[in-house]
């Protein structure tokens, strides 16, 4: 007979503060407009069920959790962001009406009704603890049973990386569907497409007297700022800044620069 | 405090990752949602694997990270692959099926 579950008062305060927290990190992964954001907020989520697997007396899937999840699987999601960048698929606008208020009614029933059945099932017996079956250790349990009765699924496991390896290697391969052009033809291309200003290049950022960064458009001869003098990646961020500011009738010229 | 606190834990997880990959439209944070669902069904393993006082619970929690990983490195390639082509990683523009 295994002795029964008793959960001591540490790992109960360690609930109330982990759980509450964690769930705060979830539901503020939905509410931001950043992905990178998003990405930090699942990787502490994942960091508070690291530590409540070890609370759990799993150790060795808390230490795989954090070396698994928060280490490799979040590392490739920032990796991947950097990649793709910024684009209008961060805004938080709706794009299919009445979608948002249809999901969360949806979701409060779904948990309502998952949260109430998990209340209401019993088990038939008492719930026991992990002591017995982690007498000889956590580590070795779990590899007496994963080599013996579980042998089978974790070959098919082995085959299973391989193959998603493969996969990502046969996706991520980029074969050339059109010859590269050469250097001639874009020289060519530039002249024959679009106006013969912007073949001599794009304008740079505006460089002022009192800005000298590239989140600022520079001004045309008319006095309008360049659109396209601004790195298309900026003005998605909503880093550019107005120019207009720095225009010679609207600079303080009563302030006289120290010497 | 009973162990079934932590089953009610990975259900509002569950709840919230399922609501994430309805409401948002980066695929890569649509992507990561799910990743908030598998983790929540970890958690139920290994609470259930510690009221049942056998480690089958945390050995098939293990395999599901396995499959996890898997997946994320073939779903991460495809969102680059529709990136690459596309210009776009928002799950509204690759509707090419749609017309």
């Amino acid at each position: 007979m295994q002795p029964l579950l008793t959960i001591q008062g540490p790992e109960t305060a360690l609930f109330w503060v982990l759980a509450p927290l964690s769930i705060v990190a979830a539901i503020g992964m939905l509410l931001v407009k950043k992905a990178v954001h998003s990405a930090l907020l699942l990787a502490w989520v994942m960091i508070t069920e690291a530590i409540f697997y070890i609370a759990q007396d799993a150790l060795f899937l808390g230490i795989v959790q954090v070396v698994v999840y928060t280490g490799a699987v979040m590392m490739l999601f920032l990796f991947i962001l950097m990649l793709v960048g910024v684009d209008s698929s961060d805004s938080l606008t709706e794009t299919i009406t009445g979608l948002r208020p249809i999901a969360i009614t949806a979701a409060v029933g779904f948990g309502g009704l998952l949260v109430s059945l998990l209340g209401r099932a019993t088990l038939g017996r008492e719930a026991v603890g992990l002591e017995a079956a982690n007498a000889s250790g956590n580590v070795q349990g779990l590899a007496e049973l994963l080599f013996s009765k579980y042998v089978w699924p974790f070959e098919v496991v082995s085959a299973l990386l391989i193959t998603a390896a493969l996969g990502a290697m046969v996706l991520a391969h980029h074969q050339r569907t059109n010859p590269r052009p050469s250097q001639r033809e874009q020289a060519v291309n530039r002249f024959r497409t679009g106006s013969l200003a912007a073949a001599a290049g794009l304008p740079g950022p505006g460089v002022f007297a009192r800005h000298n960064a590239v989140d600022v458009p520079a001004l045309l001869p008319d006095g309008t700022p360049a659109p396209t003098s601004i790195s298309a990646t900026l003005k998605a961020r909503g880093d550019v800044i107005d120019s207009s500011q720095f225009q010679l009738d609207n600079v303080d010229t009563s302030i006289v620069e120290e010497k | 405090m009973s162990a079934n606190n932590y089953l009610y834990l990975s259900a509002i997880l569950f709840t919230i990752g399922a609501v994430g990959v309805v409401v948002r439209r980066n695929a890569i944070v649509v992507f990561m949602c799910v990743e908030l669902m598998l983790n929540a069904a970890n958690l139920t393993l290994v609470t259930f694997s510690r009221i049942n006082g056998t480690l089958d619970g945390q050995v098939v929690a293990f395999f599901t990270m396995v499959v996890a990983a898997c997946e994320v490195v073939v779903g991460l390639a495809i969102i680059v692959t529709i990136y690459r082509s596309r210009r776009s990683a928002s799950i509204d523009d690759a509707s090419l099926l749609k017309r």
